[in-house]
């Protein structure tokens, strides 16, 4: 099963998680890492690992704001946020339908919301 | 015909294991020309040249294969053996029945099938070879150096030594190289312009060496043994036979806002100047983008302060010709630039600076005379991080994919002096890996952690983020304790990766020297033989061939040199005769090879041809010099009128060899 679900991680993110030299700057760059259970460097380690579960049932897959710090600092191109991109993919395709649909929107905008948020919003919680 | 041998290595199990040995030289013994076939455990053995050398006596041969590794190991064993019972050596063909053979291939059958097709091929092309004689080129007694730091100080010292002249070029207005900015040498923390200045006078002193400084190479012709070098010695506006170094006139220039090169930038200089006190040779230079003089014509103070009459405002440019036995590439590093790593704030504040920036602040010759102070605003930092693998081992295409090999132990050096000069200071050390492997090394850097307690964390930084109050925050990864710190830094240093320095790659183009893809310059064999280029009588010294610290760079200074010496100390050498010739008749003068020629052999000449009805015609030939040629083969590829050829791989021969391979027994 965890091999299954380690192999569907890394067909969806596009991520070579061995090219990880285990210097931790992703996490050294990331902004919440504080509100993570897990951090950028260990969503790397675990997935080589298989531990996937796990990752899927942390609350860490949406803390992550998906700002790509990560990506744009890895000396290794290695690109951690895509991995919790790929989880977090997983965790709402599992749930068969979308947390977020369009009809939504309207009535959650406010002035102070930037638009950069909603797509972000898109981005983590619908399909 | 020719009466050929055939001769089939075990290899011990090598060969044995995989290719039924028996067969193939049973197979071999039927092709056509082949008169006597045998096979051997051990055919490179005394016993097994000896077979080679009875055979060829008592069966009167006139050309052997040999089944056996490939022809990189023993070609020449078998060749020297057949010298030696009179065979011309060019008359030996290998068949590679190992690396091509036995080791890639498990089953027997098809393994000896193949033995037997590769050894038909070799008999097909001995078929076709004729005798060579390798000719002679002179020697000329001398070598030039390229770069004067402590590699090419080193090589050239060695090779004056031995009774040789040498020529040191360097672009600088001295030679010493980066050598001369750093304070303390790891691991045993000698002053390193202590060690290095003596051998600098030295160089100066030597009666056979010659220093061409504030000079570049321009051009380079010929070939090894052979070398004629066109030295371009810049402009410096001081006659270097009149000036005393005496520093009257870098006292009274009045243009002082000149950014001090020496000091990186963090001090400043005259428009005239000498770089450091222990310069050399101690000549005076100045720099044109400043200089009133040469800017406006106003000014000429300092001509009218010196006392030898050596200021001449109208230098041009001089060009020098020298010929050279041999070349030493000896052009060094230099730190990457840093613009692809804002996150560590270098542009943005002055208190975060790279670690050759830290040895200009902490060496007694340096802008704050060695007191370690904030570029910004002079106080003494209290609390310093050290980030390493700035810009190193970095596939992201932002810096360098290699480890740059000096950061650890120049971090470690740094930390610990720093904490024994002032023990108030909190030092951190980012590091991914603490690479330390030579001699005592790895003591040095843990004496850094455990008796001058430099906290040592596991990890990278992220992000150094100037505050308003002047601070430095550092955010990083603590990985061992999973944490992520946030760290109020005064000074942050970056342990920034190193590259080969950027007149590298086009001498590199001069010297038809080849280079990997980060501008290294290749050795001929990566551990074989590690000073030398694939470009014969090209020679490297120093990091141009790879990052190397400075005993490193000593140690291959001398074994460059020792290279030079052998080389050298021959009065001729002995050339490949296996080079192209072009068949006058059937070239057509388009100038192809030429083009392609890696090492420029080839030169065209205006040639008088007898026509057939009595007049003459003057045709435009290809000539190759057999000196130069290296034997490539890339002109007889480029010729569309099939008049190149290689001696020893011709057409021909290669043609024999595929029929041979193709035909169906």
């Amino acid at each position: 099963m965890s091999d299954r679900l380690k192999e569907q991680v890394l067909r969806t993110s596009g991520v070579n998680v061995l090219k990880c030299m285990r210097c931790g700057k992703c996490s050294a760059t990331c902004p919440s890492y504080d509100e993570m259970e897990y951090h950028p460097h260990q969503f790397v380690y675990m997935v080589e690992k298989g531990e996937i579960e796990k990752l899927m049932a942390s609350p860490s897959i949406y803390k992550c704001l998906s700002c790509f710090a990560c990506i744009e600092r890895c000396p290794r191109d290695v690109e951690p946020a895509k991995l919790v991109e790929a989880i977090r993919l997983m965790v709402i395709r599992q749930q068969g339908q979308n947390h977020l649909k369009p009809g939504q929107i309207p009535e959650m905008l406010d002035e102070e919301l930037p638009q950069q948020a909603i797509v972000t919003a898109f981005r983590k919680y619908a399909k | 015909m020719q009466r050929i041998g055939v001769f089939v290595c075990w290899c011990g199990s090598n060969i044995a294991g995989t290719v039924d040995v028996k067969a193939v030289s049973e197979a071999l013994s039927h092709e056509p020309g082949v008169v006597y076939s045998i096979n051997y455990q051990y055919m490179c053995s005394e016993a097994g040249q000896n077979l080679v050398k009875d055979a060829i006596r008592d069966y009167n041969l006139t050309g052997v294969v040999i089944c056996s590794c490939s022809p990189r190991m023993h070609e020449n064993t078998f060749r020297k053996a057949a010298a030696s019972a009179g065979l011309n050596p060019y008359m030996v063909e290998i068949a590679n029945i190992r690396e091509q053979c036995s080791w890639i291939h498990k089953d027997m059958p098809t393994a000896t099938e193949k033995a037997i097709i590769l050894g038909r091929a070799a008999i097909a092309k001995v078929h076709l070879n004729a005798p060579l004689m390798a000719g002679e080129s002179p020697v000329i007694k001398r070598a030039l150096v390229i770069g004067g730091g402590i590699a090419g100080i080193q090589t050239a010292l060695d090779i004056a030594d031995a009774g040789f002249e040498v020529d040191i070029v360097e672009k600088e207005p001295t030679i010493g190289g980066k050598m001369t900015q750093l304070d303390k040498t790891f691991p045993t923390l000698d002053c390193a312009a202590c060690i290095l200045t003596p051998k600098m006078v030295d160089c100066a002193q030597h009666e056979k060496i010659n220093i061409f400084s504030f000079s570049e190479v321009e051009k380079v012709k010929g070939f090894v043994g052979n070398f004629h070098v066109t030295i371009k010695k810049k402009a410096r506006f001081v006659d270097e036979t009149k000036c005393t170094g005496c520093g009257e006139c870098t006292a009274k220039c009045p243009v002082k806002g000149v950014p001090n090169e020496f000091n990186l930038g963090m001090d400043n200089r005259r428009a005239i100047y000498i770089p450091f006190a222990q310069a050399v040779p101690k000549v005076a230079t100045i720099d044109p983008n400043y200089c009133n003089m040469l800017k406006n014509g106003k000014c000429g103070l300092c001509a009218k302060v010196c006392g030898a009459g050596a200021i001449d405002y109208k230098q041009q440019d001089q060009f020098v010709e020298r010929e050279y036995g041999a070349i030493v590439v000896a052009t060094g590093f230099n730190p990457i630039k840093l613009d692809q790593f804002d996150e560590f704030g270098y542009s943005q504040s002055k208190d975060v600076i790279t670690s050759l920036e830290f040895e200009r602040l902490t060496n007694a010759a340096g802008p704050t005379s060695g007191t370690l102070l904030r570029p910004s605003d002079g106080k003494h930092p209290h609390t310093i991080v050290f980030v390493q693998c700035v810009g190193s081992r970095d596939t992201s295409g932002c810096g360098k994919t290699y480890c740059s090999r000096i950061c650890c132990m120049y971090t470690a050096k740094h930390a610990m002096l720093t904490r024994e000069k002032y023990p108030d200071t909190d030092v951190y050390v980012f590091y991914i890996d603490v690479r330390s492997p030579g001699k005592n090394y790895d003591e040095f850097y843990r004496r850094a952690v455990e008796q001058y307690g430099v906290h040592y964390i596991k990890g990278m930084v992220g992000k150094v983020a100037p505050r308003a109050d002047g601070k430095l925050m550092v955010q990083a990864s603590d990985l061992i304790a999973g944490e992520q710190l946030h760290i109020e830094a005064d000074l942050v240093v970056l342990a920034t990766a190193i590259e080969p320095d950027k007149t590298a790659r086009p001498l590199a183009t001069m010297l038809t020297a080849s280079m990997d893809t980060n501008d290294f310059f290749t050795e001929a064999h990566a551990k074989l033989r590690p000073v030398e280029s694939p470009t014969a009588g090209i020679f490297l010294s120093g990091a141009c061939q790879g990052p190397k610290d400075i005993p490193d760079t000593v140690s291959q200074a001398g074994a460059a040199a020792a290279k030079v010496i052998g080389l050298l100390a021959k009065d001729k050498l002995t050339t490949n005769p296996c080079v192209a010739e072009s068949n006058e008749l059937m070239c057509n003068g388009c100038s192809s090879c030429e083009k392609v020629c890696p090492y420029g052999a080839i030169t065209y000449l205006d040639k008088e041809f007898r026509m057939p009805d009595r007049t003459t015609m003057v045709r435009r030939v290809a000539s190759v010099n057999p000196a130069v040629c290296q034997g490539c083969g890339a002109c007889t590829v480029a010729c569309p009128s099939g008049a190149m050829d290689l001696k020893g791989f011709s057409n021909s021969q290669i043609m024999a060899e595929v029929d041979a391979i193709c035909q169906m027994k």
